[in-house]
Formats: C-alpha cells, structure tokens, sequence
C-alpha cells in the first residue's frame, strides 16, 4: 500500500517536472544552453542510477562504466547515421548491444572480487575505446558525426523508466539477493542465493541503461570521439555514485545533478573542475566515507522527519 | 635476426614497467592498496629528471638520484596525508582514495604548469648501436637494462638483508603480530612507500631517455600497464613484478612489430584478464583459499 503510493507519488511528480520543463522549452523561456543542460543532466543521472545498482546495490566495483556508454553511443549512431533507422530504435539497440556486452564481460569477471575486478572492468573499457579507436566505419581517432536528436521529451522519458525499473528492481526479491551480495557473499552463499547469476544480472541491467545513456549522450553532442569515453568519463561516473552514497539510490539522483551543474559551469576551467573533483573524492573518503547520503533514500529520510514531529506533538 | 632485435627492445620496455611494477607490488604487499597515484610519482620523476637535466645540467646519474629522491619524498606525502587514514577503513574507499590522488596530482601540475608535453635532450645517454652477431642492439637499450638491473638488485638486497626489509617482510606478513614485536609499523609503510617510489622515479627519468616525450598525463597508461605486470607476476611478490614487467614489455614489443601497433594498448588488458581468469595469483603466486 505504502509502496505503491509511493510510486504513484513518484509518477506524479515526473509528468509535473516534465510538463513544466516542456512548456519552458516551447514557449522559449528556457534557452537552447539550459535545455541542453537540463538534457545533459537526465543523461548523468541514467548513468549514475545504473552504476549504482552495480556498485551500490551489488557492491561490485565496476570503474569501466563508460565502456558500455561508448558501446550504446556508437551502437546507436551506426544505426542512425549509417542504416537511417528511427532514433527510439537506434536506442535499444545500444542498450542491447551494451547488455549483450555486459553479459560478456560479466561471466568472466564477476568471479573476481575488489581490486581485481576493478582493474578488470577499466580494462574492459580501455579495450572498448581502443577497438573504436581502430575501426575506419565508425571514424577512428578523427570521431563520427551524429545528428542532434536528442530532446527533453527522450531523455526524460527514458530517465523516468531507468529510475523506475532500477527502484523496482531494489526493492524486489532480485534486489534484495542483491543486497545480500554486497553485505556478505559468502553468507549470501550460504542461503542458497545464486551469486553469480545475480551479479551478472545486476551488471547487464546497469550496462542496458548505460547503453541508452550513450545513445541519448551521441545524440546531444553532434560529434563522439573515443577519447569521450575514457578513464575519466568512467571516474566522472563513479563519482556520481560515490558522492551520493554508495547504496542510495537518491543519493545518486543528487549527487548527479548537483555535480553537472557544477561541471558545467566550470566548463571554461577543466583543470579546477578535475581538482575540485579530486579533493571532494578524496574528503569524502576519508571524512564521510558513506557519502551524502549512506544507504539511506530521500524518502526514508522525509518519513524519519515527519514522525519525529509527530512524536514532538 | 630482426625478432631477437625486438625482443632486445621489449627487455628494456619491460625494465620499464618492472621498475614500477615493483612500487605497486611492494605497497599492495603490505597495505593491500592499489596505489594508482604510482603513475603520477612516475611522471613527477619524469618531470624533476627533464629539469635537472635541462636548467641544472647535471648529467644522468645525478638526475637520475635527485628524481629518485624527489619521488621518494612525494610517494611518502601521499601516505602520510590521504592513505594513513584509511588503514582501518574499506578496501573501495582506498580505492577511490587513490584514483582521486591520481587525478589530484595530474590535475594540480596541469593547473600550475601547462599541459603542453616536454621533449627530453636526446644527447643524455650516448647514442650508438653495437652490432653484435649481426643482432644491431642500441647502446641506450643496453644501459636502460643495465640501470634497471642494478636498481633490482639494490632492491632485493634492501628487502633480504637489511633491517628495514626484514620489517618490511615482516609487516606485510601480519601487521599485528610485527606491531607485538617492536616494529614500527607506520614507519615502516612509509619505507615502502618511499622505496617504491623512487624506483618508479627512476623509471620516469628512463622513460623520458627512451621516449624523448613526456607530458602532465604520461603516468596513467605506464602506470596501469605496469600494475598488469604486478598481477601477472603475482602481486605482492618481488620477483613477480620485475618478471611479470619484462613479459609484458616484451609482449607489447612483438604485437607492435607483427603489425599491430595500434592494439598494442590493448595487448597488456587483454593479458591482464586472461591471467585473472585462469590463474588469479599470477605466475608466481600461490592459490589461498577464502576462509569465513
């Protein structure tokens, strides 16, 4: 009952933002730089909600999410550019691909744990990007040209689904085996939960979205180039997750968009940004470990007010 | 005999990432910490050797000790202010500690000097090629080995020897039971920390030799390859790493010269999965069961 208020809360509150957002954009109130921005947002927020399940829910450090963000990008501009398909189509591919290639990924990798396996998905990204790099079709180091096609009405739409499937997910019996990973695997062994088929689920759920994400990103920019989807697009990623609290799936919400306004408004000053982001990563390991938010969600959070003012009156 | 002239050239790329490998291997021995800052140590070594090279004109082997000094300062700075913290701490949160020490170092140069790369003076070592058995071996290759297995050399006599090794040894075996026994044990992380990087400070001097170009975001690709050394040796094992360093340096080489030089990158990752997945522990390692 509680839930699926929630939820209708939820789905109430995305039509309202979308509906506002929408009639400033028609009416021209908000100008093509803040359209773009907010566009960019919904993107960032895409890839920190399904880095989140991976890391966040899973606990399985993943740093080579923007791997399967070049594979979406590229993916879904092959299917635009090259074999002129409709672009909601040209989505879906690049989450399959993407998911086909977390699926790929996964089964090896999985079995590693912590540092290994962080140092195994970067170099699956490395090797992502440096294939990409060397393929002639898709324009090598020089980059491919992709028509603007993105709109608020895509990206917040697909935003919308990612949120909503990654929450369900969370709050299903999958997310909770899920859960049980990240405290304890063995444990989580122990009861008879399949380990590996969750891990390897949860990674190609997070890598479908990120593949959407890379098809809305491709199309927003007019250009992708290898070196987009490098080491630091992972970390930017990371960062997102990490900030919000590893574990909240709101955290991740905040921490994304908080981060992208500050991003782009220091666009000009790309070294102050990669400082600034480097001393908040490591102030927050050392002083918050947790993060912004721990493992708690922004509703959790409303609920413990509200009853604590109640008990006061 | 042009195979054996490439594998020449893939020994002395390889005593590249040996020399750093060791850093790696060394710290992740005793505080189970991925270090990736190391790469940036690399490139500050890269960058100190540029200058007293070029604006003090020292000649090699005082630029090569003033870099491995420098470096052995900022690898201890690095401890001491961000990973002193998080002993107690998870693993992830090191981890992410370290990536942001990486970018903060790489970013901070940026900031204070410029992105635009250095091109090293090429008179530095003398450049001749021998001919020997019809194998044309150039002399440079020949002294990069030769520095490098000295440095290992040194090292091993450090780390079996001496007092601070056997601390070190006894450290990364138990941390707790070397604590029991009078050893200072933050000195002694500091030590290591210390030691290692002044070999990869080393290594950055020897990089610039070879490659002649250097630049603020050298130590990322060098760096990460030379983890891959680590793991592929087996990680925390000294010998591991300078053999893990020379297979890869050697792998790469070949890959480049069957003519494909452009995957070449890819090469080390690709090893680097192949080895986690079918001998975790690495060529030197032993397989430890997890226990609850």
């Amino acid at each position: 009952m509680k839930l699926s208020k929630r939820f209708w809360g939820f789905i109430i509150a995305a039509l309202v933002i979308y509906a506002v957002v929408q009639v400033l954009i028609t009416t021209g109130t908000l100008n093509p730089f803040y359209s773009n921005t907010l566009i960019f947002i919904c993107i960032n927020i895409m890839l920190a909600v399904s880095l989140h399940l991976v890391i966040g829910i899973t606990g399985q450090f993943s740093i080579g999410h923007a791997g399967f963000l070049a594979l979406g990008a590229y993916l879904s501009a092959i299917v635009t550019m090259k074999l002129h398909l409709p672009f909601i189509l040209a989505l879906i591919v690049g989450g399959i691909v993407a998911a086909f290639a977390g699926l790929i990924v996964g089964i090896p990798t999985l079995r590693l744990r912590g540092d290994y396996l962080a140092i195994a998905t970067l170099g699956f990204a490395e090797i992502i990007r440096i294939i990409f790099l060397n393929i002639e079709y898709v324009g090598g180091a020089a980059g491919m040209q992709v028509k603007h096609m993105t709109t608020w009405t895509y990206a917040f739409i697909s935003l919308v689904i990612t949120i909503i499937i990654i929450s369900n997910f969370t709050n299903s019996r999958h997310g909770r085996a899920c859960i049980a990973i990240r405290e304890d695997e063995i444990a989580a062994d122990a009861m008879g939960i399949n380990t590996t088929y969750y891990k390897v689920l949860a990674f190609v759920i997070g890598a479908f979205f990120a593949g959407i994400a890379g098809g809305l990103y491709a199309h927003n920019f007019y250009i992708i180039q290898p070196q987009n989807f490098g080491f630091l697009k992972s970390f930017d990623i990371l960062i997102f997750v990490v900030l919000g609290g590893l574990g909240s799936l709101s955290g991740s919400v905040i921490s994304a968009i908080l981060l992208t306004l500050v991003s782009t408004f220091l666009q000009e000053y790309p070294e102050t940004r990669m400082i600034l982001y480097s001393v908040v990563l490591i102030l927050v390991m050392l002083y918050r470990p947790q993060g912004l938010m721990g493992t708690k969600e922004i509703t959790d959070v409303v609920a413990n007010l509200r009853s604590k003012r109640r008990e006061a009156s | 005999m042009e195979w054996l002239q490439q594998i020449i050239n893939g020994i002395s790329l390889g005593s590249i990432y040996a020399l750093i490998a060791l850093g790696y291997t060394m710290v992740y021995g005793i505080i189970k910490l991925i270090n990736f800052a190391h790469g940036e140590v690399f490139m500050i070594g890269a960058f100190t050797g540029f200058v007293a090279i070029v604006h003090f004109e020292l000649s090699f082997v005082p630029a090569l000790i003033i870099a491995m000094f420098t470096c052995s300062v900022v690898g201890v700075l690095i401890e001491r202010i961000a990973y002193k913290r998080l002993r107690e701490s998870t693993r992830i949160a090191a981890l992410i500690t370290a990536i942001g020490m990486s970018l903060f170092i790489q970013y901070l140069f940026i900031y204070f000097r410029g992105a635009e790369p250095e091109a090293y003076p090429q008179d530095v070592l003398p450049e001749r090629t021998l001919d020997i058995f019809g194998v044309k071996v150039s002399m440079q290759a020949l002294l990069i080995l030769f520095i490098s297995i000295v440095l290992m050399i040194l090292l091993q006599f450090i780390v079996q020897k001496t007092k601070i090794g056997r601390a070190m040894r006894a450290v990364s075996y138990d941390k707790d039971a070397a604590r029991l026994m009078g050893i200072n044990v933050d000195n002694t992380i500091s030590a290591t920390f210390a030691i290692g990087s002044a070999l990869a400070g080393a290594a950055g001097v020897i990089f610039g030799i070879y490659y002649t170009k250097i630049d603020p975001l050298m130590g990322l690709i060098p760096g990460l390859k030379a983890f891959v050394a680590a793991v592929l040796g087996g990680i925390g094992i000294i010998p591991g790493a300078m053999v893990g360093g020379f297979i890869l340096g050697i792998v790469e080489t070949l890959v480049s010269a069957a003519g494909f030089s452009l995957f070449r990158d890819a090469a080390a990752f690709i090893i680097l999965i192949l080895i986690l997945l079918f001998r975790p522990a690495g060529i030197f390692g032993k397989n430890t069961k997890e226990k609850v």
